[in-house]
């Protein structure tokens, strides 16, 4: 790590020195996978080479949010955004760019569909209806540099809350806010906040949940990669408000980068006063604590957190009582949702009102979403509560690639829903995503195209969640296996219309009996995708049907004599690649497929350079 | 390890505001420097350097500066444009450390054009 000009008199002198140019390189996890950091290395020495070190500054970013293109750096003032970038590519960026202000055209972003290359960020589709809250510095700063945190605004807020605000105004102004968890439930954070504040304890703690359990989601990860202190500050605020002296982050321990600029983000806080005894002169003390999580999913809930804390196992208990009343140690202690931290500062900073004019009647406020699956932009983006599905799909994300049509879209995580074409336009919020059957939950969200098979995905989120449930109640310890087994049956092509209707019947046991939210959430993918495909499933038991062909022991695999011969020849790469040998043929000659013998691995369907193998 | 006050967050911020300041595009101005091949061999570095003591000798936090490559009028290098918000851009010829110095504290500092070493106005607007 670079030194830290923690002696505010003397940086004025050094460190401070302006430049004409910042050439932000993301530095999030996505990108330093693609070799971002390579290219930071290449920029610096060809920046070197051309002198010019003292007029452009090199900064390392959290993610951009828009992975799909990385690595990417964006040039500013001028906003210029370069994607995929290669360390081979750099001298030129740096000759015409940096040193002749001309900007390279052929490292730019050019949308999927477009033949022109768009210069500027904020013109980009992906980023042009994005609203950035809870991600407000997010491309803007060095996440490991707390100045750079303060020159955008950082810890003023605390500042305002410890001189100006009584921690019962802090609350309120949580609960005029409207905002809700931004962790799962989507609890009032305010009102949880309100019943903590109340609690009569000497002792209560704050705890952060930054466990992130659910595959393929980022946001939390992504918000402290690049905005470390947006969570500091808000826990501060927290405790200022509720009355706690002491808090924890406990952060998924698979997270390195996150956790490294945790641990630099919160030491540099320390050595600033603003975290320890006394923050900025005043009387309010508070200690923060990172805990790295145990590994397991249902860790990620509240109660199996406070036990993982506490060096127990990591298992769920009945609630009531509730965290805020005995939590850590039996003290009241109030968790929440990384996001929904880095919210509380600008929230303090900009006022409630202002916060509240953002969003619908019931959701305030905006929503980090991870956008992943058959989608054109992958990514991370944050959008104002009451957007439609639609346009995050289309207008953010680009639409489906390969001109493939849409088919559904889950919400919510593992146990959220999958929502079909025809409710699109449901204005993301909490309500409209219950009613349509799924969740908002932690912000994943994965788009399903017309080659997925619906049971099938139902299938494997059920496979997570079977193998994630820590088997402390039945419901959730039989239920989800019972309800694998059922749905492997029937895209094994066994099911029968009975087996259809106890598994209906078993997803509402296990949703109205399991003990936590996993097993009370991890039917709703096999609700949703009963309640909008049926007919793939009946498909599937009737007809021994799987329309996009992915279930694989109800293909049947058919070589068409004449395409085999005239435009093959046959070639016989398919005979020589089954490896049940059930394909006979000579060379010249067409093919064919015993299907006594075919064990419907599909081998020969992929490698048929001659379209001349169909699934039927 | 001194503690920060809550004045000392103020302090800061005003340290940094250069950086972030350019970097969400905020400017009183923008300066952009000619440095295509005849403009760096007729000097345009020395003027870019001037450019960048100037502003931080100053802390001038809100001035954009940038390069543009050749103008094709090599025989009048070193250039420079001026570009206030709103107004048509200034270029100014066969630049000198004190030349640009007088344009800096004229033209972008107190929006007078210094007629003097002005080439034309209106040449290529960039913002
Ligand atoms: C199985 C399970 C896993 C969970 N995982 C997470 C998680 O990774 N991160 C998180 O913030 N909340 C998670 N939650 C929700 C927490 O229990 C809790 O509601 C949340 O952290 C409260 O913060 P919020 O009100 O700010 O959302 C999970 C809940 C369940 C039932
Ligand atoms: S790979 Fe295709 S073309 Fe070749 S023999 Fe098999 S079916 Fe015929
Ligand atoms: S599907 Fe598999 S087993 Fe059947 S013929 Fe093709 S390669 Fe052989
Ligand atoms: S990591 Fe670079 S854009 Fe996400």
């Amino acid at each position: 790590m670079e030194q830290l000009n923690t002696e505010p008199t003397k940086t004025t002198a050094n460190a401070q020195k302006p430049f004409r140019m910042s050439v932000l390189v993301c530095a999030g996890t996505g990108c330093v996978s693609n070799n971002s950091f390579k290219v930071m290395e290449a920029l610096q020495d060809e920046i070197k080479k051309h002198n010019l070190e003292k007029e452009i500054q090199i900064v390392g970013t959290g993610c951009n949010g828009f992975c799909a293109e990385g690595p990417l750096l964006v040039v500013q003032p001028d906003e210029i955004f370069y994607a995929q970038l290669k360390v081979k590519d750099i001298p030129l960026l740096v000759e015409e760019h940096f040193l002749k202000g001309r900007p390279v055209e052929k490292f730019m972003y050019t949308p999927p569909e477009g033949e022109v290359a768009i210069p500027k960020m904020s013109d980009i589709d992906f980023f042009a209806h994005q609203r950035l809250i809870a991600l407000r510095n997010r491309g803007l700063i060095d996440p490991e540099k707390i100045d750079e945190y303060i020159g955008r605004d950082g810890y003023t807020a605390i500042a305002k809350a410890l001189t100006e605000m009584s921690p019962a105004e802090i609350v309120q102004e949580i609960v005029d806010s409207g905002l809700r968890g931004r962790g799962g439930a989507g609890f009032p954070s305010g009102v949880k906040w309100q019943l903590c504040a109340k609690q009569d304890s000497d002792t209560k703690y704050i705890v952060c949940n930054a466990d992130e359990g659910d595959p393929g989601a980022f946001m939390d990860r992504s918000i402290i990669e690049s905005d470390p202190h947006s969570v500091i500050e808000g826990m501060l605020i927290g405790a200022f408000g509720m009355g706690a002296s002491e808090g924890f982050i406990y952060i998924r321990n698979e997270y390195p980068l996150a956790l490294e600029r945790l641990h630099v983000a919160i030491e540099q806080a320390e050595k600033y006063g603003l975290l320890g005894e006394n923050i900025l002169g005043t009387n309010f003390s508070f200690k923060m604590n990172v805990v790295r999580g145990a590994g397991a999913f249902v860790c990620g809930e509240e109660t199996a957190l406070i036990a993982s804390i506490e060096g127990k196992l990591g298992e769920p208990r009945p609630r009531p009582p509730y965290p805020v009343e005995s939590g850590l140690w039996g003290k009241p202690t109030n968790i929440n949702n990384v996001e929904t931290w880095a919210n509380v500062p600008i929230i303090i900073d900009r006022g409630a009102k202002w916060f509240a004019s953002i969003g619908t009647e019931t959701s305030k406020g905006t929503k980090v979403f991870s956008l992943v699956g058959k989608i054109n932009n992958t990514g991370l983006l944050e959008v104002p509560m009451g957007i439609t599905l639609r346009d995050i799909i289309y207008k953010i994300g680009g639409g489906i690639p390969n001109g493939k049509k849409f088919k559904a879209i889950q919400s919510g995580g593992p146990s959220g829903g999958c929502i079909p074409e025809d409710q699109l336009d449901l204005p993301v919020d909490y309500e409209s995503l219950s009613e349509a059957g799924s969740m908002m939950g932690s912000g994943g969200m994965v788009v399903m195209d017309e080659d997925t098979c619906m049971v099938d995905v139902a299938r494997y989120f059920l496979t997570f969640t079977r193998d994630e449930s820590c088997g402390k109640c039945a419901p959730c310890r039989e239920g989800t296996w019972q309800m694998h087994e059922i749905l492997t049956k029937i895209t094994e092509g066994n099911g029968t219309l009975n087996d259809l209707a106890v598994l209906e019947a078993l997803a509402e046991v296990v949703k109205d009996t399991s003990l936590c939210g996993l097993g009370q959430t991890a039917p709703n993918p096999v609700i949703t995708t009963l309640r909008y495909f049926r007919d793939e499933y009946l498909a599937h038991i009737e007809k021994k049907e799987c329309q996009a062909h992915v279930c694989r022991e109800l293909n049947t695999y058919i070589i068409h004599g004449d395409v085999c011969k005239t435009d093959g020849k046959g070639c016989g790469v398919c005979r020589r690649e089954c490896p049940d040998k059930a394909i006979t043929g000579e060379k010249g000659k067409a093919h064919v497929i015993d299907q006594q013998l075919c064990g419907k691995c599909g081998v020969c369907y992929d490698v048929c350079n001659f379209n001349a193998i169909t699934i039927e | 390890m001194p503690k920060l006050k809550i004045e000392d967050l103020q302090k800061i911020k005003q340290r940094v505001q250069q950086t972030t300041n350019l970097r969400e595009g905020k400017s009183r101005a923008k300066i952009t420097v000619h440095m295509g091949t005849c403009g760096i061999a007729a000097g345009a570095r020395d003027i870019m350097d001037a450019v960048m003591e100037i502003i931080e000798n100053n802390n001038v936090d809100d001035v954009i500066i940038t390069t543009s490559g050749c103008a094709g009028l090599c025989s009048q290098e070193p250039m420079a444009t001026v570009e206030l918000p709103g107004q048509t851009p200034v270029k100014y010829i066969d630049l000198t450390k004190a030349k640009i110095a007088k344009i800096f504290d004229g033209h972008v500092m107190n929006g007078k054009i210094v007629a003097d070493f002005v080439l034309g106005v209106g040449s290529e607007q960039t913002h």
